[in-house]
């Protein structure tokens, strides 16, 4: 299959030809042609590797009323994804190398991107003691990132093995930075609205007290920790300082919490309701000015499916989480891009190279991250930014509709994505 | 006044005058008489929605409902969609189903009557009868209503409220109508027991009770669960008598025509001694009286009784 993308902007520069054969970038030049090639008019669309998700919830096994590995699948591509990573905490928990290697099969029948289990830190997510990391390593699977996300390694000693263990094979551990005593029953950003609401506040101090303790535990046992969806400021300022000192530490930020503040509670609409929780607008503006000078690595969508019956009822009994794969892309247009934080050279690092490096994806003969040059792996979105469209829960390819945005006006538009040569999405649909 | 009564906020002054207004009136027509009786809403339905056990609020409002000549039916739903029992929205399709033209809804949820409000499920109008650790808008006014008796006005009184202020709907209300009626509201606690973020309410703050009731008007005692101190709210039932308990040594300390409130139900011994709750300054039993005539007054301008 060869295909000719005719006049894209890569990363935003000026328009030219990319010519896709055999899975890879054979050629970038004008003008280009090749006999039985088809053709995408690119005229008008910015040219980006394949965005790396390093934070998906796909649910199977276990909760296949929420979403499959088929149904998520679909959604990332859409969202101009060609790699995922599926967070552990499924039914069975993703503990052994029988379910990554699941997982993993799954994501290789469905085709839409490549699927790259998450394996859990410790048996069954219960915090007591390490799971099988080094058979969830070797098996077909290969997975490098491990994460109790949902929970956190809250046991420091614990923690510690974790991140000596996982060097053996060049892992990371992921941390879901949540100290569980702090946030007993915690419904909300801890503060003024949160007492006013009546809702168990959630307090930063919560979530910055584990992610200081784990970059001085990665620099004491030289490994490296990941932290997951940096909610707050003062997280940003320790990273920040973590990584001046030249700590092994690195750090995603979800769209939604760079984007919606904790007002939006006061309507108690559980699709609100999301872990760690939407804070304040200095807390927004921070992430935004962390992601933009390299302090958070890379934006993770933290995809959180969930049946209509567990957000359409009282906040308390309410689930976290909300779907992130389809509009993420927009959402940092709207935040980093049009605001002038950040190019499309610095989104294509945030949401490609640097997951996939984290991810240790970013290597072999299917590779993701790698730049848009000859010869690498051709895995890349057209995105329409001057395009501008309204949020319809109803019409995304998630088998759930929690999503923050329904109604909500975002720019740019997902117009293809390639997965090593092969179009997964082309005129905005599945192709 | 807006349809829905869900927090002490949804009240202006105006709003708020005309309910206890509206109360005084209901007293003036019922009080005394033995036939207690109004046809005002004769044919309505008001739903008593108790997701939580709460006998003298449910009571109080099917009462206050009754004597409007309203029919009322008591739904208590136990379950919730944590226990797996029927959800907020199939009970709230059920309750339009049948035809509810109030909803009075008591929740351990804060803001699950914001949701039946606004989320599609119901026309009805819905009032907030106590929702989690959120408000409490028809204690408020029975408060509001009673002070108002023993003191006229409430502009530039000061009302000193003290106790478990971060636990409390009773709390979260009061500081909203009575600042919103012209009293200056103190709110007295241990720090672990007000809530983060305080100091932008309408209201001043004290971690000491002796300094505040000296010039109170009223003071409004909040009750405290024993369970508390196992969360290290404080250290023991005992300590928090001694540091924020009404006995008669503070009682003592109120000016001569002050008065006493507490929402029920009281913990004799732990935020109020027997003494000090059973005395003639006291109005904790006029409280329940008054709580009737404010339900009446609000579910008959919420329901279209002055249409």
């Amino acid at each position: 299959m060869t295909w000719v993308v005719r006049g894209a902007r890569l990363l935003g520069a000026e328009p030219t030809d990319l010519l896709l054969r055999d899975g890879r970038v054979q050629e970038i030049g004008t003008g280009l042609d090749a006999a039985g090639a088809q053709v995408v008019d690119a005229d008008g669309l910015v040219a980006l590797p394949g965005l790396v998700d390093l934070h998906t919830h796909l649910r199977e096994p276990g909760r296949e009323d929420a979403e499959t590995v088929e149904t998520g699948t679909r959604a990332a591509a859409l969202g101009g994804f060609t790699a995922v990573h599926a967070m552990a905490n499924t039914e069975p928990v993703a503990d052994t190398a029988g379910v990554v290697e699941q997982v993993w099969r799954l994501g290789r029948e469905a085709g839409h991107v490549d699927v790259r289990p998450v394996g859990a830190v410790t048996a069954g997510l219960r915090g007591e003691r390490l799971a099988e990391l080094g058979a969830m390593a070797d098996s077909a699977a290969q997975v490098r990132v491990f994460s109790d996300d949902g929970r956190c390694v809250a046991d420091a000693m614990l923690m510690r093995r974790a991140l000596e263990y996982v060097k053996a094979f060049n892992g990371v551990i992921a941390q879901h930075a949540q100290d569980p005593r702090l946030t007993e029953d915690a419904q909300m950003n801890e503060g003024e609205l949160a007492g006013r609401l009546g809702l168990r506040g959630w307090p930063s101090v919560a979530e910055e007290a584990i992610v200081a303790r784990d970059v001085l535990l990665a620099a004491h046992v030289r490994s490296h920790v990941h932290v997951c969806h940096v909610s707050t400021q003062g997280s940003v300022e320790i990273i920040r300082v973590a990584k001046q000192r030249g700590f092994p530490v690195t750090a995603e930020v979800t769209p939604h919490h760079l984007l919606l503040t904790e007002d939006l509670a006061a309507s108690y609409d559980p699709r609100f309701k999301v872990n760690p929780p939407l804070r304040t607008a200095d807390d927004v503006a921070a992430l935004r000015e962390g992601l933009a000078d390299g302090t958070i690595d890379a934006v993770a969508t933290d995809h959180a499916p969930h049946p209509a019956e567990d957000k359409e009822c009282e906040w308390d009994a309410a689930a976290f989480g909300m779907l992130g794969l389809e509009t993420a892309l927009s959402v940092v247009q709207a935040t980093m891009v049009d605001t002038g934080l950040l190019d499309w050279a610095g989104v294509a690092e945030r949401l490609s190279a640097a997951p996939a490096r984290i991810g240790r994806c970013d290597t072999g003969d299917r590779a993701q991250g790698r730049p848009l040059a000859q010869g690498e792996p051709a895995n890349l979105v057209l995105v329409d930014p001057s395009a501008s469209g309204t949020v319809d829960a109803r019409e995304l390819a998630s088998l759930s509709r929690n999503t923050p945005y329904d109604g909500r006006a975002l720019p740019g538009r997902v117009v293809a994505t390639f997965l090593r040569g092969r179009p997964t999405v082309l005129d905005g649909k599945l192709a | 006044m807006k349809r829905h009564l869900l927090t002490a906020a949804d009240l202006d002054r105006d709003d708020a005058t005309l309910v206890l207004d509206t109360a005084a009136e209901m007293a003036r027509l019922t009080e005394g008489r033995s036939v207690k009786k109004l046809p005002t809403l004769r044919g309505r339905t008001v739903v008593n929605l108790f997701f939580e056990d709460s006998t003298r609020t449910r009571t109080s409002f099917e009462l206050a409902a009754k004597r409007l000549s309203a029919d009322v039916v008591n739904f208590s739903a136990k379950g919730s969609s944590v226990s797996k029992g029927e959800s907020l929205k199939d009970t709230a399709l059920t309750l339009e189903a049948m035809g509810a033209d109030g909803v009075v809804v008591r929740h351990w949820a804060s803001g699950a009557p914001h949701r039946l409000a606004y989320s599609g499920w119901i026309r009805s109008s819905v009032v907030n009868a106590g929702d989690g650790t959120h408000e409490h808008p028809t204690q408020a006014l029975l408060d509001a209503y009673t002070l108002r008796r023993h003191l006229g006005s409430l502009d530039g009184r000061r009302v000193t409220v003290v106790g478990d202020v971060l636990h409390s709907r009773v709390a979260r209300s009061n500081v909203l109508l009575l600042s919103t009626m012209g009293a200056e509201v103190t709110l007295v606690g241990p720090p672990t027991l007000l809530p983060v973020g305080v100091e932008g309410w309408p209201c001043q703050t004290s971690y000491e009770l002796d300094p505040a009731l000296a010039k109170a008007d009223a003071v409004m005692m909040l009750r405290v669960q024993r369970e508390r101190m196992s969360a290290a709210f404080f250290p023991s039932a005992r300590e928090y008598s001694r540091r924020y308990g009404l006995d008669a040594r503070r009682f003592a300390l109120l000016p001569e025509d002050a008065v006493v409130l507490h929402p029920g139900p009281m913990n004799r011994g732990m935020e109020i001694t027997a003494d000090v709750a059973d005395s003639d300054r006291s109005v904790i039993v006029e409280q329940v009286t008054n709580g009737v005539y404010v339900r009446m007054a609000v579910l008959y301008l919420l329901l279209g009784g002055a249409s």
